[in-house]
């Protein structure tokens, strides 16, 4: 059974706070080892969720099972997770030594054996010699690092982390990411990642599931669902999309045909199935190529439009174009000579993209 | 108000008031009480104004020595009392109350200081005594047959009423300090391992240790010198400082007064010393 393999198990978890449902019903594994992004706008109930499996609060419905032990009733001391908080939230009546022995004096541990682990997590987190530093002296980088090896030197089954990097500023947080990344491959352990940035989710995760209003959107490789989101929202979430609004013309052998902007499409379900006569699919703006002309290809979708806006963001440009009555954005990267670069606002392009890009969404 | 600037006579001005206030209402009767601490008993009860040192020698004779222990004990069972019960109550209103309750929680807490010691130390003396209230009580209950005659007047009517007397000194400062106390630090401390004696013992004492000296120093140097719930709920081998300080004053012996008022006055200052020593070496850890 998966019970045995799952290292956290959560089942049908509801938590509401008076008429606000901040978890609904949401079910999900951990895997032993992997490194599990919960990716969510915030109050989308993804911090609520660590905190239910960290036994900080405690679920209206559903069960938390640690190693296929059912552990919905055990207070957090009790459990074999530990939590990197947001802030870190180190003891500040405590130094550096003292923060990463908390959790090893509450087992009693003999003397020489804390400090060995202490100096190893230390090690681990790259702060050897920290020990008789105050929590106040620190950065904002290395207060993360302790309250790691805070965690990590209890041997956790799993590492919980409260968007352990929202605090930090882009290059330090770009540095932390591939710390963390180190961290989890060395230890070998589960960590759950709670976050709002997607690329932090892509960048680090071997699966990220994503949450929105209480309820698990999607989960499966950054891959999957970068390239083949099921919904509108984890479309426009995870990365930016076009959502169209498509008619369903008709359906074969796990394709259809649908009929998007005036033209008629034929597009792979990908195991999706599709009823009655609307649908909506999605396209990615770094799929869609801009040209002046026209291409002569019939397995190309290709709309006419004027472009009403660019935004030059450096390694790549942002267009809006507008067709019809709506506004379709376009990602180019920043090539030399690049035919973009000489596109003006109000200029007539053309879009065009394969039709191996357009993702149907589920309804 | 005019913020004083400048240089001069004007930056000096703004304290006047202050230094009126303090001239009038502490040095002056201070230093009154001390100057008359070395004069003698006038025939008729008034005050000569000599200079000797035979106040001090009587107030440390012997006889004198069960009242500075009754006086050390009865504030350091309030004290300890008072902690014993704030500390809970106040962390209860702090860290776990929710927030729109704990403004009212707070003021019930303290609502008995709203009105005067003096009413509330007789409202014991109803509870307390023989025909009182709760003797009847226990009567009506049927725990016991005859009223219980010890009650009042007995070192632990004295204890009650000061603890109830001083409840709010010790509520207020500690609820302060939890107040200011990160609750995820206590949610670190627990996801780390520790249960709830544990985290209070290694993360809220600690973070606490400048709010409870404060509140023990603010509970303490009161019930040294108190007299009035001694006076009232204590019986006659109850005497502490404070209501022989007062005998002195009734009984027209005030030099034997001030002095016992002034060695008082210097064992208080000698308790904050030491106290304001153990609250730095918190800050210092």
């Amino acid at each position: 059974m998966a019970i045995e393999t799952a290292v956290i198990r959560v089942e049908g978890v509801t938590k509401r706070y008076g008429a606000v449902t901040a978890l609904d019903a949401v079910s999900l594994d951990v895997e032993r080892g992997e490194f599990l992004t919960l990716l969510g706008p915030s109050g989308s109930g993804k911090t609520t969720l660590l905190r239910v499996i960290a036994g900080l609060e405690r679920p209206d419905a559903g069960r938390v099972y640690l190693n296929g032990e059912d552990v919905t009733d055990l207070p957090p001391y009790r459990r074999r997770v530990h939590t990197v908080f947001q802030q870190y939230v180190l003891f500040p009546h405590l130094n550096v030594y003292k923060n990463i022995a908390f959790g090893l004096e509450q087992k009693r541990l003999p003397r020489h054996e804390i400090e060995r682990r202490v100096a190893a997590a230390l090690e681990l987190v790259r702060l050897p010699g920290y020990e008789r530093r105050w929590p106040q002296e620190l950065s904002g980088g290395e207060q993360q690092r302790v309250a790691l090896a805070r965690a990590l030197v209890l041997e956790p089954e799993a590492l919980l982390l409260d968007e352990p990097l929202a605090a930090l500023d882009l290059q330090l947080r770009k540095e932390m990411q591939r710390e963390l990344k180190r961290l989890q491959r060395e230890v070998g352990i589960s960590f759950l990642l709670v976050t709002h940035d997607q690329e932090e989710a892509l960048a680090l995760s071997d699966r990220i599931a994503v949450i929105a209003g209480g309820r698990l959107q999607q989960i499966g490789t950054p891959r999957e669902v970068y390239e083949n989101p099921e919904t509108a929202f984890v479309a426009t979430f995870l990365g930016s999309a076009n959502v169209f609004e498509v008619e369903i013309v008709g359906r074969e052998n796990g394709e259809a045909l649908l009929g998007l902007c005036g033209q008629t499409v034929r597009v792979s379900l990908n195991g999706r199935s599709l009823e009655g006569s609307r649908a909506q699919v999605a396209v990615r703006p770094e799929k869609i190529a801009l040209r002046a002309r026209p291409l002569r290809s019939s397995d190309l979708v290709q709309l006419e439009g004027v472009i009403e806006e660019r935004i030059y963001l450096g390694n790549a440009t942002h267009w809006r174009v507008r067709v019809g009555d709506r506004c379709i954005t376009v990602t180019e990267p920043n090539r030399p000579g690049s035919k973009a670069d000489t596109f003006r606002d109000g200029q007539r392009v053309f879009l065009c993209w394969t039709r191996e890009s357009i993702i149907v969404l589920a309804q | 108000m005019r913020v004083p600037s400048g240089a001069g006579a004007h930056r000096w001005l703004g304290l006047l008031p202050a230094a009126l206030w303090l001239l009038i209402f502490f040095l002056l009767p201070v230093g009154l009480v001390f100057l008359m601490s070395f004069a003698e008993r006038g025939p008729y009860g008034g005050v000569r104004w000599t200079f000797g040192l035979e106040n001090y020698r009587r107030a440390i004779d012997p006889f004198y020595l069960p009242v500075y222990g009754r006086s050390l004990l009865l504030a350091t069972a309030t004290t300890v009392l008072c902690l014993l019960i704030s500390y809970p109550i106040a962390s209860y209103i702090a860290l776990r109350a929710d927030p729109k309750w704990k403004r009212l929680l707070l003021m019930l807490s303290v609502l008995p200081f709203w009105t005067s010691f003096l009413l509330r130390t007789y409202a014991w003396m109803f509870v307390l005594r023989t025909e009182g209230f709760l003797n009847t009580l226990l009567i009506k209950l049927g725990v016991i047959e005859s009223p219980i005659s010890w009650l009042l007047y007995s070192d632990v009517a004295v204890l009650i009423g000061q603890v109830y007397g001083e409840l709010p000194f010790m509520i207020l400062p500690l609820y302060v300090a939890l107040e200011r106390v990160d609750v995820r630090l206590i949610e670190a401390a627990m996801d780390l391992g520790a249960n709830r004696m544990q985290v209070f013992w290694r993360v809220l004492l600690p973070l606490t240790r400048p709010g409870i000296v404060t509140a023990v120093v603010l509970v303490f140097i009161p019930s040294l010198g108190a007299f009035l719930a001694p006076d009232l709920l204590g019986g006659a081998k109850s005497a502490v400082l404070g209501t022989v300080i007062q005998n002195q004053f009734v009984q027209r012996n005030q030099p034997m007064g001030a002095a016992l008022s002034v060695l008082l006055i210097l064992i208080v200052l000698g308790l904050l010393r030491a106290a304001s020593r153990v609250a730095r070496a918190a800050e210092k850890r």
